[in-house]
């Protein structure tokens, strides 16, 4: 399977190619370019699965992990040596489907979305650095390889996120999720040594008898990673980045912010499994806790936010807390005994990639057609774009979990492994699913239904959006509608062996009944033109209302720590110190030197003898000391 | 037998000879005339070395025998430059000559 | 110690070189100051010619007091006017220049007298001019083809360099 290392270079080739030829290269050439490319490593990605998975499993009843490509890249000697290849096992191949197929779409989809903007060629070379680098995580065969890729989705979702470069926010929302991402990438460096130092290796599965002696300190270096895999994945308190990186473009939000980059977090807990099952359970249980917390919290924001790329994000930031709960409630290797959330993790992970970036792709379709992220200049939009309308629909309708969407599955499995766990984690959970149904349906409402802002539409009628951008939409909705009837547990699970997915209808009543719920609450309040329940709760709460509109203030509290403790005590007495000491002293050593060829100067008086005499002294000089010596 | 070592006082006076004069005379041409000075007396020592210290090889002799072409060339090269500066300046002193030092 | 006809021959030498060289860095008038170089030349000449090295002496009469002396008196007569004398050195000057000069001989001397030289021999006996062309052609170790060509090349460029700088523009 040598032809893998194609997926990562075809992507890093077209970025060089459309980056350094730039507006050398007409915007459609670049654009199609881009595609093709893109096309042919999701073909490539899907072969690799079909053959991967049509290989079979090994006498143990596992899918053997490969290692088909690989190099040595910085040896330290000893085992511990940097390696950069490729590594196919389940969770990775099902990644590259996920990562290529999401990508491909927002390719062809970016095509109509970013027409006639500047930039185009720009636009298309860091989508492409940014598949090549998410492509290059969860390919990576070490941790250390993960890091290098890990920073690179970083600089490019950077990149993407500060397109629109003449926008004040946007390079204010790119530098955010750049410095939170990066903090917290701080812990996982930091972890990665801690690992590498005791394990003497950077692998993935380090041998057993080394593990033995490290056994004290693995908790700590996998609770540091987890710390970075939280910044990727927006884990409350390093949520904040996502909600401000919608002021990218949509199509990137939905490739990064939906279907790639923040369930980074969740693969790398997911690549550290066996290790976090194995020896630091209780590190896991507490990423659980993070997950349900951050879960809740998103949810109850997304709920009265009005820009609906805001709920979107924050609708993100619950499903991703969504997985790593699942990830967090497993107490063993084994799918029947408490190892179940292994795999619904990942199956939610997929299929929330699929209708996710549905989700998002539509909210672009609908900010195409007015111009506008705020709810207010929607409603009623069902007439004016019947595909985009049908499309969201059903995504919304499988992140709420209704049967027989893919949501229903996933975030059935997701919630019987809490329920396994705890039953307060899974009715917590159950509720949290519960809100998940009500938001999104009263996005749903709001932008399709409700009151139609009529002076806007007649002023700029919405449309459908073109067919590059219909066509996504199109598509993903197909895999959502069916994906959810992959035996999704015969190729991923978490001790490697076939897992029959089946349904606890118990969990999936109590789901679907609150699913049912909150949709029906959603439709009570906002189906109507006149949302009088829905105004009257606000006026009500007002205080809570206010309050989750500012997402419990947690940027204000950001802000605070920064600029008044940390920028006001730490960093000005720093930078005080820096320029009048520091500075000062290497001031006071230019002065002198400045002072001492003020004085020697004169010496310099171009006369030739003057210059004989010296010379002469100190030729004689040398002489009488080497005669004393 | 003359001993070496009158051969060597002959050539170090000289040589100081000649370094008095390049620093206090001052003449361009004056002062490359103790330049010469110098540069025969440092002739004469590698001969005077040659001849007493290692008879039978031959490296002090052509040291000086080259040492001759050069100082030819160097004079040849010196002599057109004072020629030049004094078509410039219509003097060879050489406290005239400290423009160049910037 | 003997006196010899060598030694007695030396003796004029020494005296005769050390005389000039002093004349030619006192004296006021630049040409007089070249002709006792060519004096000193001319001895530095005789001196080989004591050394048994004919060749070399004869090489130092052609180039240095009949080539470079000559080149000398012609650029005096190009740079300075009749009757040009050189301007009274500065008391002060002239002593310090004197004192320093002195301190350093004097310490070379002492250096020199005092250091042990291998056993200085002396034999008679010309160098034949068939070794000095087989060395000064030979590319065999001790062997002076290149230094040879190099300083024929020197000679080449200061030719060229020497028409370029002094030419009339």
């Amino acid at each position: 399977m040598e032809y893998t290392i194609l997926i990562l270079l075809l992507p890093f080739l077209s970025f060089l190619l459309i980056g350094l030829l730039d507006t050398k290269l007409k915007p459609t050439a670049a654009g199609i370019f881009g595609t093709v490319v893109t096309g042919a490593v999701a073909v490539l990605s899907y072969w690799t699965a079909i053959s991967y998975f049509v290989g079979g499993r090994n006498a143990e009843g596992l899918f053997p992990t490969m290692i088909p490509w690989n190099a040595e890249w910085l040896p330290f000697g000893g085992n511990l040596h940097i390696d950069l290849g490729i590594l196919l096992d389940p969770i990775s191949v099902m990644m590259l489907v996920v990562i290529s197929t999401v990508s491909f779409m927002v390719h062809i989809y970016s095509f109509g979305y970013m027409k006639g903007e500047r930039g185009f060629q720009r636009y298309y070379a860091f989508l492409s650095l940014f598949t090549m680098s998410m492509l290059g995580l969860v390919v990576a065969t070490n941790i250390f390889q993960m890091y290098i890729f890990w920073e690179l989705v970083g600089v490019s979702s950077y990149l993407l996120i500060g397109f629109y470069y003449t926008k004040k926010e946007a390079i204010a929302a790119s530098k955010k999720a750049f410095i939170v991402t990066r903090f917290a990438d701080l812990g996982f460096l930091i972890g990665i040594l801690i690992y590498g130092f005791y394990t003497g290796s950077f692998s993935f599965t380090p041998d057993s008898a080394v593990i033995g002696s490290a056994k004290v300190f693995l908790p700590l270096a996998l609770g540091l990673m987890f710390i970075g895999g939280a910044g990727k994945s927006a884990m409350f308190p390093l949520h904040i980045w996502l909600p401000d990186a919608m002021e990218g473009p949509t199509p990137v939000s939905a490739l990064i912010h939906a279907a790639t980059m923040v369930v980074a977090g969740v693969y790398l807990v997911a690549r550290m499994f066996p290790l976090f099952i194995g020896y630091a359970p209780e590190v896991l249980h507490i990423t659980a806790y993070v997950g349900a917390f951050t879960a809740l919290y998103a949810a109850v924001v997304a709920c009265v936010q009005s820009d609906i790329k805001r709920v979107l994000a924050f609708s993100t930031i619950s499903q991703i807390g969504f997985m790593i709960v699942a990830l967090g409630v497993c107490t063993s290797a084994d799918p029947h005994e408490g190892g179940l959330g292994y795999m619904a993790s990942m199956f939610h992970l997929f299929t929330h990639a699929m209708f996710k970036a549905l989700l998002f792709l539509g909210a672009g379709c609908i900010i195409h057609a007015v111009h506008s992220n705020e709810m207010s200049a929607m409603g009623g939009l069902r007439k004016y774009m019947p595909v985009t309308h049908v499309t969201f629909l059903v995504a919304c309708l499988a992140i709420a979990g209704i049967w027989p969407l893919s949501g229903f599955f996933s975030k059935d499995e997701i919630l019987a492994a809490c329920f396994g766990f705890s039953p307060v984690m899974g009715w917590v959970m159950t509720f949290i699913a519960g809100l998940t149904a009500f938001y999104m349906f009263r996005l749903y409402y709001c932008i399709f239904w409700g009151k139609e802002n009529k002076e806007l539409h007649a002023e700029h009628t919405p449309h459908e959006a073109p067919l590059t951008m219909t066509i996504p939409l199109i598509f993903l909705a197909a895999v959502t509608l069916f994906a959810g009837w992959i035996p999704f547990g015969e190729f991923v699970s978490s001790n490697g062996q076939a897992y029959h997915i089946h349904i606890d209808w118990a969990v999936a009543a109590t789901s679907l009944c609150v699913a049912a719920a909150g949709i029906a609450i959603a439709t009570w309040m906002y189906l109507r033109e006149d949302r009088t329940v829905a105004d009257s709760l606000a006026a009500k709460f007002s205080g809570l209302h206010k309050a989750a509109y500012h997402r419990f203030y947690i940027d204000e509290i950001y802000q605070f720590v920064t600029h008044r403790i940390i920028f006001a005590c730490i960093s000005t007495p720093i930078a005080w110190f820096d320029r009048h000491v520091v500075d000062g002293f290497m001031n006071m050593l230019a002065w002198i030197s400045n002072q001492c060829s003020w004085l020697i100067k004169g010496m310099q008086s171009g006369n030739v003898q003057k210059y004989g005499i010296w010379f002469l002294g100190g030729a004689l000089g040398l002489v009488v000391i080497l005669l004393l010596i | 037998m003359v001993h070496m070592e009158y051969y060597l006082i002959v050539s170090t006076i000289m040589m100081f000879v000649g370094i008095y004069g390049f620093l206090t005379r001052r003449n361009l041409l004056a002062m490359l005339i103790a330049v010469e000075l110098i540069l025969n007396s440092v002739d004469i020592n590698f001969v005077v070395f040659n001849r007493f210290l290692f008879p039978g090889q031959l490296e002090g002799f052509f040291f000086s025998l080259f040492a001759i072409g050069i100082s030819a060339a160097e004079t040849a090269v010196a002599i057109a430059i004072i020629i030049n500066i004094y078509r410039n300046m219509k003097n060879i002193q050489v406290k005239n000559l400290d423009k160049m030092k910037w | 110690m003997n006196i010899t006809l060598d030694l007695i021959v030396f003796a004029v030498l020494a005296v005769f070189i050390v005389v000039s060289s002093v004349l030619a860095v006192s004296t006021k008038r630049i040409l007089r100051a070249a002709t006792y170089l060519l004096f000193v030349l001319i001895g530095t000449a005789g001196i080989y010619f004591q050394l048994n090295y004919s060749f070399l002496g004869a090489v130092q009469l052609l180039v240095y007091a009949g080539g470079i002396t000559v080149l000398y008196v012609f650029s005096i007569l190009l740079t300075s006017s009749e009757g040009d004398q050189a301007e009274k050195l500065k008391k002060s000057k002239f002593f310090a220049g004197l004192v320093a000069t002195l301190a350093a001989m004097g310490i070379c001397l002492f250096v020199m007298l005092k250091h042990k030289f291998l056993n200085p021999v002396f034999e008679h006996g010309e160098l034949p001019v068939k070794e000095i062309g087989f060395a000064l052609m030979s590319t065999e170790k001790y062997g002076y083809v290149l230094p040879f060509e190099v300083i024929s090349v020197l000679l080449l460029a200061c030719i060229i360099g020497g028409i370029l700088i002094a030419r009339k523009r």
